[in-house]
């Protein structure tokens, strides 16, 4: 028998906080094959938001940093102008650095920050039980919008890549989703490149990756794989928008 | 723990506080600088924008108070020496940052050159934020050290010195200006980086990629009683006992036997000297006892000289509608009655005049 799979090096044996069906953990998953590919745990810092991905360090086996809301790409900003030679993570979610962190991403992005962004967008604020973000869907109905969100009053979802793109000193900038395998493997992908794109000194590179949170939608773990497929997808299409290589 | 002493290779120099400042972070390691553009604390991230460019250090202009602090915890996380500077709403802005800077247990020096408040104020010279910096300022069970410099020489040395207290003891570190001494021009002796500590102890805490070693996480947030947020705070409540019994810097200026005692810091207690070198001499005695750090402050002292003079009554000076005044009641609350600690002060970006204090000296002894 091949083994095929076994437990990254980068991740703790930690038993998981994460709800059934929720996309944190193969993000985190993805991330750590990687860097254990690369060789770069000894070298790595790693923003750890608030939100449901605060927990990170319980199952990262790296360096750390947790960072109030929003402002993980300032943080990070930091520790690469003081480590250039280091690797720097930013991970975060939709409510983090698409509502209080707007400043913080575009400015980072706008310095050409040579940093990787994880933007994990699941159109909802999860930790905090269900209530609407910038990335929720007109119609979506959370905790508070309860009649669905309308753009009247409460506007569009934001679109970060597509606003992202605007800003020259962007160098790298794709939308992937984990609601299945053959897209699993695309967003690994995404992440690797824009891992190597720091360690290339290309500059700010990001990744916006559509996530499950079947919990916070009031959904069935596979309910939410096709929330996402027949929903999501048609508002924040999958691709690569910006490749400056 | 030494305060730095002028060194044989100093030399005088003319700059604005604000400038020295810039010049002290320079001569004390400061590795990187974070800060947004606000009155009147600007010539610093003026100055500083040239020196460390020269230097080859960072230094950044943030989009935002918010952001600057941010990048402060970024850097203190990394181990970098860091500093910020700003003025009373942009500190304002900060103090979510500091808030997490405290809780982290993170060391930087922050520079605060008050203007008049609430709101945007003025921006003339003001003490209005003495609460802000001496209580906490952002949330959570925490304190900062504040070094109050009443001169541009001070500025320069305690810059310096707040960039040991920060390492020493794992904060952040005030440096309390005003809009006066910020923007005041006098000669100072500006000499070469003197530490306050023969060694410091070494940052194993900070972020440098865990090679060699387990991985450490600085961080805030204990979901649970067990996982250690009672711990942290009764840590941090030791850790400031400790400072308050080390740290309590003042001048005692002719206190020794006076009728009234003037208790002021930072511009006011210059313009209250001036005063009282004019009043003395006619009859009664007044002196002038001067907190250099207002937090912690030095009560102790205070109570000393209260406890040797009988009959002394206290006026309180400040650029603010009375907030030192409090902890100046607190540490005499058990000997001496609250109707002999008078005040004196305005809001409104005011600051007192020689002539006026003399008078409000004149008026006190009368009673």
């Amino acid at each position: 028998m091949n083994i095929i799979k076994t437990q990254p090096k980068s991740i703790t044996t930690e038993s998981t906080k994460y709800c059934p069906g929720c996309g944190h953990g193969i993000v985190l998953r993805l991330i750590g094959e990687i860097i254990d590919e690369l060789g770069i745990r000894e070298k790595m810092i790693l923003t750890a938001p608030v939100g449901c991905a605060v927990v990170l360090y319980d199952y990262m086996l790296c360096d750390v940093v947790e960072c109030a809301h929003g402002r993980a790409p300032a943080v990070a900003t930091a520790l690469k102008r003081v480590h250039p030679d280091k690797f720097i993570l930013v991970y975060q979610g939709d409510g983090d650095l698409a509502a209080i962190g707007t400043a913080e991403i575009i400015h980072a992005a706008n310095r050409g920050e040579n940093l990787s962004v994880i933007f994990v967008n699941n159109a909802i604020y999860g930790m905090t039980g269900g209530q609407m973000a910038p990335t929720t869907l007109i119609g979506q109905k959370t905790t508070t919008s309860p009649s669905g969100r309308t753009a009247k009053g409460m506007g569009k979802p934001i679109r970060v890549c597509e606003l992202l793109t605007t800003l020259e000193e962007t160098k790298y900038l794709e939308r992937t989703t984990v609601h299945s395998v053959r897209n699993i493997n695309k967003t690994k992908a995404a992440i690797k490149k824009v891992f190597q794109n720091q360690m290339n000194g290309v500059g700010f590179s990001m990744v916006e990756i559509l996530s499950m949170c079947p919990v916070g939608w009031k959904v069935s773990p596979t309910e939410s794989l096709q929330f996402i497929e027949e929903q999501m997808i048609s508002y924040f299409p999958p691709g690569v928008y910006k490749d400056t290589d | 723990m030494a305060e730095n002493n002028i060194g044989s290779d100093s030399k005088r120099v003319l700059l604005k506080g604000n400038e020295a400042v810039g010049e002290a972070a320079i001569k004390a390691g400061c590795q990187c600088y974070f800060a947004y553009p606000i009155t009147p604390q600007t010539e610093t991230p003026e100055y500083l924008s040239r020196r460390m460019e020269t230097e080859n250090r960072v230094f950044l202009q943030a989009e935002s108070e918010v952001a600057a602090i941010n990048m402060v915890f970024g850097a203190a996380a990394a181990g970098a020496r860091v500093m910020t500077s700003s003025s009373s709403p942009g500190i304002s802005l900060k103090q979510e940052g500091i808030s997490y800077i405290a809780g982290a247990e993170l060391p930087c020096v922050i520079i605060n050159v008050v203007r008049g408040g609430p709101g945007l104020g003025n921006i003339e010279a003001s003490q209005a934020d003495y609460f802000q910096t001496t209580r906490g300022g952002g949330h959570g069970d925490y304190r900062c050290i504040a070094l109050a410099p009443n001169s541009v020489q001070e500025c320069y040395d305690m810059t310096m010195n707040a960039f040991d207290l920060a390492d020493y003891y794992r904060m952040p570190v005030f440096i309390q200006s005003d809009g006066i001494i910020g923007q005041l021009v006098e000669p100072f002796e500006m000499h070469p980086y003197k530490p306050m500590f023969e060694k410091l102890p070494p940052k194993t805490w900070a972020l440098t990629g865990c090679a060699g070693r387990k991985p450490n996480v600085v961080r805030t947030l204990y979901m649970t009683p067990a996982d250690g947020l009672e711990q942290l705070n009764r840590k941090l409540e030791q850790k400031y006992k400790k400072i308050q019994s080390e740290l309590r810097w003042f001048e005692n200026y002719n206190c020794d036997g006076a009728d009234l005692i003037i208790i002021a810091y930072g511009a006011t207690s210059r313009i209250a000297k001036s005063a009282i070198k004019k009043h003395n001499g006619n009859g009664k005695k007044v002196g002038l006892f001067r907190p250099r750090t207002i937090w912690p402050w030095p009560d102790v002292e205070l109570v000393e000289i209260a406890k040797k003079n009988k009959n002394v009554k206290f006026l309180v000076i400040e650029m603010s509608m009375g907030q030192m005044l409090e902890d100046v009641q607190l540490a005499l609350m058990d000997i001496v009655l609250k109707k002999d600690i008078l005040f004196y002060g305005m809001g409104g970006g005011w600051n007192p005049t020689p002539e006026s204090i003399y008078d409000k000296i004149s008026e006190t002894l009368k009673k």
